[in-house]
């Protein structure tokens, strides 16, 4: 019989502050949100007395959809708040925003934001619990274990001393951080690839492997995790032109076809096919970047649930 | 602590599994639109045990599954009931079906309730009983009563009911510690 356990940390800031014993609760707790998103009636009532505000200072549509409907299958109330409909443009500080919302009584904040750290700014100043939806380039927790809950599915349950290769822009990838932490945590040989233009200079500190070579770096591996370019973080040219990209870096068809062994594919999606990535090998038998989508809402249940869970209700809270 | 007393032992404890298999026959029969589940934890124990020898008894086909409730208590957040969840197995339709729930000790009638609201998303069943070992009277707290029950034992609020299974703890009992 399984003991029960609590999550060491009242907030989701990221991977680096989670426990190892942490991580396995969550994806524990996620299998069995994933049977419950399967049932006919995809509801469960564990949250019908949390408020959670979805504050999103960034674009977002994969995240913001996740956890809009895990908070709904777990009968949470929602607040959504986009930055680019609200009184932010009029200059009012992240705080003030913050505050505003939770004198509506709210419980839980998920928080996307372009600055790296808002979230632990937040957490030492207000008194709900706090999930990462991705802060700037720093960390996208809730992506690295959905991404780890899918890897384990995919390699029949254990990821210990299982080579998996982050492939790409990991310069500016919030994901590639947050995965190499997840990975580390759950035993994991973690290796990073791309041009040396869009990989961190001293990445290797931090334990991983450093290839510039494609092909050899996919014939090591087990699972290849594949990142976009983001167009949209790059002020600076850093590759010559996405054509060049793909015809080096990119995970083309005639480079998976050349390999000796199957390789799972993955990509945190949205998939900019034809650069990264071939819309043969992101659609084929060995790509299981849908089941990411399907896995991230019971994994994000699985988070919300597990802190709720910290959380006394009004009725046991000391007076 | 005191050590706990063991109210009914592994002889005893056998004969009630096979009164409440015979009790079961004798209500439903063939079993031709019945099925058993047992709510985790110890009432899958329960319900593997009738299972197994209900097919000993001749009803093979009785469909057999395990509902999990953690996710539709109450009270998860007041540190009182499990926050662990453990898989729910229900490969069948209960729609239109005689559910025999079943769960090892009855007390405040909580986790029936809850088990009753988590089978609803399974469909809706034509008619649910409880089954349960232990039935501790006089505690209950809500309007919740068993069909079928193996023992019924009056206790004190301090007082706590455990139901040990040879599989799991090496001895089929049922203890009685007080806290």
């Amino acid at each position: 019989m399984a003991t029960d356990q609590q999550l060491s940390v009242p907030h989701v800031l990221g991977i680096k502050y989670l426990e190892a014993a942490d991580v396995e609760l969550i994806l524990d707790t996620a299998r069995e949100f994933k049977e419950v998103i399967n049932r006919p009636i995809k509801k469960v009532p564990s949250l019908r007395d949390i408020t959670v505000a979805n504050l999103f200072f960034e674009n977002s549509t994969r995240t913001r959809i996740s956890f809009e409907l895990a908070e709904k299958r777990l009968s949470a109330d929602t607040v959504n708040f986009s930055a680019a409909s609200s009184s932010v443009k009029k200059g009012e500080t992240l705080l003030d925003t913050v505050n505003n919302i939770l004198a509506m009584k709210v419980d839980m904040v998920v928080m996307r934001h372009p600055a790296p750290g808002a979230h632990h700014f937040l957490a030492s100043k207000i008194d709900a619990s706090i999930i990462n939806a991705g802060d700037g380039t720093h960390e996208h927790p809730t992506q690295a274990l959905l991404d780890a809950y899918s890897m384990r599915d995919a390699v029949g349950g254990d990821l210990r001393g299982k080579r998996i290769c982050i492939f790409g822009d990991i310069k500016h990838s919030r994901v590639a951080l947050s995965n190499i932490f997840c990975l580390q945590k759950l035993g994991a040989k973690v290796r990073v690839c791309g041009p040396p233009t869009l990989i961190p200079k001293h990445i290797g500190s931090l334990g991983v492997e450093v290839s510039y070579n494609v092909d050899e770096s996919l014939a090591w591996c087990d699972v290849a995790n594949v990142l976009r370019i983001q167009l949209e973080r790059q002020d600076t040219k850093f590759i010559p032109s996405l054509r060049e990209y793909n015809r080096y870096f990119g995970l083309t068809r005639e480079r998976v076809d050349r390999l000796e062994k199957p390789v799972v594919i993955m990509h945190p999606g949205p998939i900019n096919r034809g650069v990264e990535i071939d819309t043969a090998v992101a659609d084929s038998e060995h790509s299981i970047i849908l089941e990411q989508v399907e896995n991230g809402v019971a994994v994000r249940m699985a988070v919300l649930y597990l802190l709720a869970a910290r959380r006394k209700t009004a009725a046991v809270k000391p007076a | 602590m005191p050590s706990p007393s063991i109210i009914h032992d592994s002889a005893r404890f056998g004969l009630t599994i096979e009164r409440l298999c015979r009790h079961l026959i004798e209500e439903h029969g063939d079993f031709a639109n019945t099925c058993l589940i047992g709510i985790q934890t110890g009432g899958v124990q329960l319900a593997e045990r009738l299972h197994q020898r209900l097919q000993q008894l001749g009803h093979p086909s009785l469909p057999y599954g395990k509902l999990d409730i953690t996710f539709y208590r109450d009270d998860f957040r007041t540190a009182k009931g499990p926050l662990t969840p453990h898989e729910t197995e229900i490969d069948f339709l209960v729609e239109d079906k005689r559910v025999i729930l079943v769960d090892d000790v009855l007390y405040s009638g909580r986790t029936t309730v809850s088990a009753l609201t988590a089978l609803n998303h399974y469909g809706r069943p034509a008619q649910v009983e409880l089954l349960v070992l232990v039935d501790r009277r006089f505690r209950r707290t809500l309007p919740i009563r068993a069909d079928y029950r193996g023992i019924s034992v009056d206790t004190l609020h301090d007082e706590y009911v455990e139901v040990q299974w040879q599989e799991l703890d090496g001895a089929d009992q049922i203890l009685l510690k007080r806290s």
